[in-house]
């Protein structure tokens, strides 16, 4: 595995464990739908989420969530919809969110979600 | 999330309007859009932006930063807001207090360094700030001395975005001041002409001092080398000084041309613009894509307007010689036939918004040369003719309408002795007409 991936894999962990701490109930992790992945998809209250999750080691090359443009937003947008149409899920609305993770050197890394991007 | 208000000028043709800037961060995917019919030069101010708050070590937020230009109807231009969007965003993302910038009005284009660089405009923006009641302006360093001007505007200057945060109380290293760079080159305005230069040709002197006294357009016609040139270019000599109002208004119109240099205070003599006979109709009555800019016509506000070699296009076989272009091609010739009757400005309709530049006093009712004079001249190859309405009998009628005008001309030849240089070839008829601007303060 390549660095770059592990980076990817730790920073879905650390989303996954900041969601269910915040009381959301993870439904699925790295989903395959046509054409990508879904990170992240889980229940908010009653309100289900896509999360795409973007993890960088530093910022030298920008702020993860920069790093998060508007096709892989629109891609994530559909596949959600492919997600909804494979599963039955009672949720009142659906929202993509945005969950960008610094890791630090050492230390805990920095989460910051943000909440319906698109 | 972080709101940021702060003020901006937008100018259409000569009128400034105050615009709000607004910038609102937003906790979503970092991105930065620009709404409230910018152009393209305006669009392109949030990469300026960009990279001039993360060159002056200030942060740039990670937040979806929505910047409204309001009223938002109104057509932007120019890269003149660079600095209000750049502190409307600093205020929004807390860099600097809220409050504080939301009634100062800020000026300037930067540079990807976050150095301030001068815009055009800067005099009627500032005028159009106080008249709305905003004294507070901050422009860059290189237009302190012009904003400075305006009668009434609290004016500061500044060399770098840095020294604008600081003063704001952002907690930023400021750069030493650069030179402040003019934003063309200024043009020197070269002294005036005496009519003591000129020997003979006394009916044409005389001629030209009753045009300046009052406010008078006058035609000369006569040969290649008889003189008309040098009399028409001491005309501006013959005519006083500016009021300080009428200073302001030309000053103005060159700042927005660009045609200004602010280091010698108000235009206070009236300007003389002598465009070539083959300059284009957007040289002459103003023009340019977008929001119109002024042509020569207009730069010769409340001056003389010299059109040399008007005769050319009667002359020339050619009917589509391109002299005087304006004067010819239909569309062009019925805006100077506006411009020329009514005296106050050209409309202009662009893209971005029609525009009234300001021409105010030029009338002309024949044009090109009346054909009559020409051929007077043309049989006696060494006049100059001078045409100048009879001053004791017209002067209800030169302030009434063109028609009557036209009906008060009067032509005067006298035979100068033909000098050497002369070419005995030289049959042509050259015209020019001068127009003095000044009329219509008077009507």
């Amino acid at each position: 595995m390549r660095a770059k991936d592990a980076v990817g894999r730790y920073g879905e962990k650390v989303a996954v464990r900041f969601l269910q701490d915040a009381g959301w109930v993870v439904l699925d992790t790295n989903w395959r739908g046509h054409q990508g992945e879904l990170d992240i998809v889980a229940l908010d209250g009653d309100v289900l989420v896509a999360v795409e999750v973007k993890t960088r080691s530093g910022i030298g090359f920008g702020h993860p969530a920069e790093a998060v443009t508007p096709q892989k937003l629109a891609r994530v947008r559909r596949l959600t919809g492919q997600w909804l149409a494979e599963h039955t899920v009672a949720s009142r609305s659906v929202r993509i969110d945005v969950i960008a993770v610094q890791v630090a050197r050492r230390g805990a890394a920095d989460v910051e979600h943000l909440v319906g991007v698109v | 999330m972080g709101l940021g208000r702060t003020l901006a000028v937008s100018l259409v043709g000569l009128t400034g309007h105050v615009v709000e800037v607004e910038a609102h961060l937003a906790a979503s995917v970092p991105g930065f859009s620009l709404v409230g019919l910018p152009d393209a030069a305006l669009a392109e101010s949030r990469d300026r932006v960009r990279a001039a708050v993360t060159s002056s070590a200030l942060g740039w937020p990670q937040r979806r930063i929505t910047v409204n230009l309001s009223p938002a109807s109104l057509p932007k231009s120019g890269s003149g807001f660079d600095l209000a969007i750049a502190v409307a965003m600093l205020a929004g993302a807390g860099v600097i207090p809220t409050e504080a910038p939301g009634r100062i009005v800020h000026l300037g284009e930067l540079g990807l360094d976050g150095r301030l660089r001068p815009i055009r405009g800067v005099l009627p923006a500032v005028a159009a700030a106080v008249a709305a009641g905003h004294r507070h302006i901050v422009v860059p360093a290189a237009n302190e001395l012009e904003a400075g001007l305006v009668p009434g505007a609290d004016v500061v200057g500044a060399h770098h975005l840095a020294e604008v945060a600081s003063r704001y109380g952002a907690e930023v290293v400021v750069p030493d001041a650069v030179s402040p760079t003019a934003v063309v080159d200024p043009i020197r305005r070269a002294p005036d002409l005496d009519l003591a230069d000129v020997v003979g040709q006394d009916d044409a002197r005389a001629a030209l001092e009753v045009a300046a006294s009052g406010g008078h357009h006058l035609l000369l016609v006569g040969p290649p080398g008889a003189g008309k040139t040098m009399l028409a270019a001491r005309l501006p000599g013959l005519l006083p000084d500016l009021t300080p109002d009428e200073a302001v208004e030309v000053t103005a119109v060159h700042s927005v041309a660009g045609t200004f240099d602010p280091a010698d205070g108000l235009i206070r003599r009236p300007p003389f613009e002598d465009p070539h006979h083959t300059a284009t109709a957007a040289a002459v009555v103003g023009g340019g894509s977008g929001v119109p800019r002024p042509g020569a016509a207009s730069r010769a506000h409340r001056g003389v307007l010299f059109m040399d070699e008007s005769c050319e296009p009667l002359r020339t076989s050619k009917p589509r010689a391109r002299c005087w272009p304006c004067l010819k091609t239909k569309p062009h010739s019925q805006l100077l036939r506006t411009m020329l009757h009514l005296c106050t400005s050209v409309p202009l309709a662009r893209s971005d918004g029609a525009g009234s530049l300001t021409t105010s006093g030029l009338r002309m009712n024949r044009y090109p040369a009346p054909r009559e004079s020409r051929c007077t001249c043309a049989a006696q190859s060494s006049t100059v003719t001078s045409l100048m309405p009879s001053c004791g009998s017209s002067q209800g009628s030169w302030r009434s309408t063109p028609q009557a005008d036209s009906r008060s001309w009067r032509s005067t030849a006298t035979t100068i002795p033909r000098r050497a240089t002369t070419p005995p070839s030289a049959r042509g008829t050259a015209a020019c007409y001068v127009t003095w601007t000044r009329a219509t303060s008077q009507t």
